[in-house]
């Protein structure tokens, strides 16, 4: 099973319809395990019960950039190699990696208040993701501003690998300005600061919250094809009447 | 190359022309410079510390505003598909037309610069360094605006999704242009920092824009 045998949707429905209850199963066991891991976490010397705000931040932030990148994925497959699902997988990622950005914001701005003193501040990692969130939103209005499934699908392709500039903006923000935001603490030279206590409920907390962007990018992809089915049968209806 | 020199003629010819509508951004301009009075009251002091702020916002409104006109007129008469079937190649072409509409709508925002600052109470050396900057950035908010407006054409929609489109990406100028006049107004940050930031990302959008710009137009148009 290559990728470009999923290129038939009949096939790509039949083999996710076999997957996603295995993967529904494995990100509600997971996603359990890493909240009660988090809850029995122990509370950090300086930050108190806030820190566990960290255990749903991070994984959202994470996946915001991700979803990003899987979008830009997509994109090139798209543009270069004209892959059918491609535009599928790219507009059934936007409304996920926009609801994903959405709650690391809220997720960061209620940590942010306790910790910093305010919910909003104007500093590079903040703007940078509100720009991210942003640009998740234009794609969306693009997709929905043109009836012609295909040549939106080219122009929001295009979109989505400009776009892509700002994740390592996003990434190297922390380094490269004087923040309020901390540094980055797992991902970096040197391993983990983060004491394991900490890092393994993040950890877990992390895998689970990817296996639930695939299991929902699955199902709203199976729901894109189906519609778009849909919208080829009643075209065909219409026609036939008229 | 003497394509690209006859198109960028031809186009800041038609920019400037009756119906070109290149002038009409510096009315824009001067408009929203003459409303934020309005809005913030005539407190010469306020006006003074945000002076430079006022003037980048009016500045990438307006350049926003003519940014519908980079490739539609083409469109419409059919040029824009000779020029992506011609011999030259598309990148460069997208690049010459971006720089004649920079030349023909960007650079009297500019010129208009002093004559604003006046009306902002803003003195000598703080005029020519919103000028020197919005001349160093300007270039990037045209550049990266044509990845929106080739977008728009192809979409055949113009006007609201381009605006949506194209400000998340002129944040960034937006922020080091502001943020170097403001240095070199007063202090304490140095005012080549920001400025030498302001410079990398006209200069990344030279490159980026074009490219861009030409694979939504030869994957749009049909």
């Amino acid at each position: 099973m290559t990728l470009i045998d999923l290129a038939n949707p009949t096939k790509f429905l039949a083999l996710t319809a076999r997957v996603l209850p295995w993967l529904t199963g494995a990100t509600a066991i997971l996603l359990l395990v890493g909240f009660y891991q988090a809850a029995m976490a122990p509370d950090d010397y300086q930050q108190g019960a806030t820190v566990k705000i960290m255990f749903v931040h991070v994984p959202n932030a994470w996946l915001s950039m991700f979803v990003w990148g899987v979008m830009s994925i997509a994109a090139l497959g798209t543009l270069v190699w004209r892959h059918p699902l491609a535009d599928v997988a790219a507009k059934a990622a936007a409304p996920i990696g926009a609801a994903f950005t959405f709650l690391a914001l809220v997720t960061g701005s209620l940590w942010g208040r306790p910790m910093w003193g305010t919910y909003w501040e104007w500093d590079a990692r903040l703007t940078s993701v509100l720009i991210l969130f942003l640009m998740y939103l234009g794609l969306m209005a693009l997709w929905r501003a043109v009836e012609d499934p295909s040549r939106a699908a080219r122009a929001a392709a295009v979109l989505t690998l400009v776009g892509a500039i700002n994740l390592p903006i996003i990434k190297f923000s922390v380094d490269w300005w004087n923040t309020l935001h901390q540094p980055a603490s797992v991902m970096r030279m040197g391993g983990p600061s983060l004491d394991r206590a900490f890092l393994i409920p993040l950890l877990v907390m992390a895998i689970g919250f990817s296996l639930l962007f695939v299991t929902l990018h699955l199902a709203a992809m199976r729901n894109e094809i189906l519609r778009r089915r849909v919208r080829s049968l009643q075209m065909m209806q219409a026609s036939q009447a008229a | 190359m003497t394509a690209l020199a006859a198109l960028i003629r031809r186009d800041i010819k038609i920019a400037l022309r009756v119906g070109g509508g290149a002038l009409i951004g510096v009315l824009f301009f001067l408009t929203v410079t003459v409303l934020m009075p309005f809005a913030i009251g005539p407190d010469l002091a306020v006006l003074t510390r945000l002076g430079p702020a006022i003037l980048w916002l009016g500045a990438l409104l307006a350049s926003l505003l003519t940014l519908d006109r980079l490739f539609t007129a083409d469109h419409e008469d059919g040029s824009l598909d000779l020029i992506v079937m011609g011999q030259t190649p598309l990148e460069l072409a997208c690049a010459a037309k971006a720089l004649a509409h920079w030349l023909a709508a960007g650079v009297p925002l500019i010129v208009a610069t002093p004559a604003l600052g006046l009306l902002l109470n803003l003195d000598a050396s703080a005029t020519s360094a919103v000028a020197l900057t919005l001349l160093v950035g300007t270039p990037a908010l045209t550049f990266t605006g044509m990845i929106g407006a080739a977008l728009a054409v192809t979409l055949h929609r113009g006007g609201l999704l381009l605006a949506v489109l194209v400000l998340p990406l002129s944040i960034p100028v937006l922020i080091f242009g502001v943020a170097a006049s403001q240095a070199a107004i007063t202090g304490p940050l140095s005012f080549g920092t920001p400025f030498s930031i302001l410079c990398a990302l006209s200069l990344v959008s030279l490159v980026i824009g074009p490219f861009a710009a030409a694979a939504s137009l030869r994957h749009g148009l049909d």
